[in-house]
């Protein structure tokens, strides 16, 4: 037994923080980033798609900046700051005014591009406040979505934007078909 | 999950350390800067190199140096995309750069994607760009691990395509690149980073030669467009790319010189003198530019491994060429 453990791969260890918390783990050191969040920290909130690059579903944020978890060595995050949707809420506790938006606004269906989605704006609302639809659609053309054709989702970033701005902003009118 | 081979990984923080480590891993070593092409290729196991050499935490490869008006701008090789995009130098002084770089797949793999990574693309082949076991399944290809070239059976070269949208631009634009190694370093154009022979033979950087620096010209009296052709707005490689760059007369004109550039229909970036002797000395007019678009559409053969056919994709060759030559009659205010 000991000889069979002995062959494994020799596992590396980082400390980083996470969801403004230090976290310290240990993994095989050709683990994507995707990989350890998911399998080694147990937070499935990131979710795995095409693995490859091709879909925007495992988009975390690396020093508050958008990336594909599942292209990022785990290693090479060390001593940076790592936040996934599970680390979106306030420091009240209450949800992000994005995930409150997208849930009022129906902004999902099956919901598993959604974790990606919320990242991704989280970080455009940051850099600005008040996005046109186009800066919208700019910023969240790595991200697909397969269920709401988008329409909803720019809706209620504008919404969150609006919000944040201390806008009283009202939920849009519900059309189907482009009919009111 | 489709997960990465075993490797072993090195950070190193200096360039003369990772040439080093390059020289001591040989053929098995492989750098790595923003890894969105590396990385999906060791998925589906095109590339497996046993020791990748990071390049992220070497501070000399991610600077933006020099002067625009006087030497040229300097750009590191592992400059984000979007570090490149947002530069203020870049987007004033060459802003078909900052273009291209924006037109590169999204803005999540342009946080990650560096210039120099760009520039040495691995190329593209629907035969190709599959996981092992499609592969596989048809016994492989000439590219990896197999010896028919599926695109075109009865050819001894490969035909993936050279998919960069920076190449065409870099060649048009005549910008160099400084490669180092152990041995030591050179600086060459752009153009000669690239060979003509085939898809797997693509560059004539040495495998211990590290891409360090992308040396932009001075500006002057010239403009430079870029033009791309893909199915959606976003993710897609180009099939086809135009890239053009035009030096006028004093007059700000007449044609001095021209340089256009086809990218994405070969597995290399073609330039296409027929086309540019077409403008020299006379004003981009309509006539010239149709004729530099008619004699760039003659010599484009793209073959049937990209998305959409061939034969539209040779079509679209004039109106993009149209389109490239146009933007350079009315330079953009920036």
């Amino acid at each position: 037994m000991a000889k069979k453990l002995k062959r494994k791969t020799q596992k590396v260890h980082i400390a980083f923080t996470l969801n403004g918390e230090p976290c310290e783990v240990a993994f095989a050191p050709h683990k994507t980033l995707l990989e350890v969040l998911r399998e080694d920290l147990n937070l499935t909130g990131t979710k795995h798609g095409c693995e490859l690059g091709e879909c925007g579903t495992c988009a975390v944020l690396v020093d508050r900046k958008p990336v594909l978890s599942c292209l990022v060595l785990g290693l090479t995050v060390e001593g940076r700051e790592v936040t996934t949707v599970e680390g979106m809420q306030l420091a009240d506790g209450s949800l992000h005014p994005l995930q409150t938006a997208f849930a009022d606004l129906g902004a999902a269906q099956c919901g598993y591009c959604t974790p990606g989605f919320l990242l991704t704006a989280k970080e455009l609302l940051e850099k600005n406040s008040k996005p046109t639809r186009d800066d919208i659609k700019e910023a969240l053309s790595g991200n697909l979505c397969r269920c709401t054709g988008y329409i909803k989702i720019y809706e209620a970033v504008e919404l969150a934007a609006a919000r944040m701005r201390g806008e009283a902003a009202e939920v849009p009118e519900e059309v189907v078909l482009g009919l009111k | 999950m489709m997960r990465l081979p075993k490797f072993e990984y090195f950070a190193p923080t200096t360039i003369s350390t990772a040439v080093k480590l390059m020289g001591g891993a040989g053929m098995d070593g492989q750098f790595v800067a923003g890894g969105t092409d590396l990385y999906p290729n060791m998925k589906r196991r095109q590339q497996t190199p046993r020791v990748v050499i990071g390049l992220e935490g070497i501070a000399a490869l991610k600077r933006i140096s020099g002067d625009p008006l006087s030497a040229g701008l300097t750009i590191g090789a592992a400059v984000t995309l979007t570090e490149l995009i947002e530069n203020r130098k870049v987007r004033k002084y060459y802003p078909v750069v900052a273009e291209a770089a924006r037109l590169i797949s999204t803005p999540l793999l342009q946080n990650m994607g560096t210039i120099g990574g760009n520039l040495l693309l691995d190329t593209r082949c629907n035969y190709y760009d599959q996981n092992y076991e499609w592969r596989r399944g048809i016994h492989f290809c000439l590219k990896k691990d197999g010896d028919t070239c599926w695109v075109a059976p009865g050819s001894k070269i490969c035909w993936a395509v050279q998919s960069s949208d920076e190449v065409p631009v870099m060649i048009a634009l005549g910008a160099g690149v400084k490669l180092v190694s152990a041995k030591g370093e050179r600086t060459i154009p752009v153009a000669e980073l690239y060979t003509e022979f085939d898809g797997i033979r693509y560059h004539t950087k040495e495998h211990g030669e590290l891409l360090t620096e992308i040396i932009l010209p001075p500006t002057g009296h010239w403009r430079a467009s870029y033009r791309k052709l893909r199915r959606r707005g976003s993710f897609d490689f180009p099939v086809l790319g135009v890239a053009a760059c035009v030096w006028f007369e004093a007059d700000d004109e007449t044609v001095r010189e021209a340089r256009l550039v086809l990218g994405a229909i070969a597995p290399h970036a073609m330039r296409v003198p027929e086309a540019e002797g077409m403008l020299v000395g006379r004003p981009l007019d309509d006539a010239s530019i149709h004729a530099a678009a008619t004699a760039a559409h003659a010599i484009a053969k793209p073959l049937d491994n990209t998305d959409f056919l061939m034969y539209w994709r040779k079509e679209m060759v004039r109106p993009f060429v149209e389109a490239a030559l146009k933007d350079l009659r009315h330079p953009r205010k920036s």
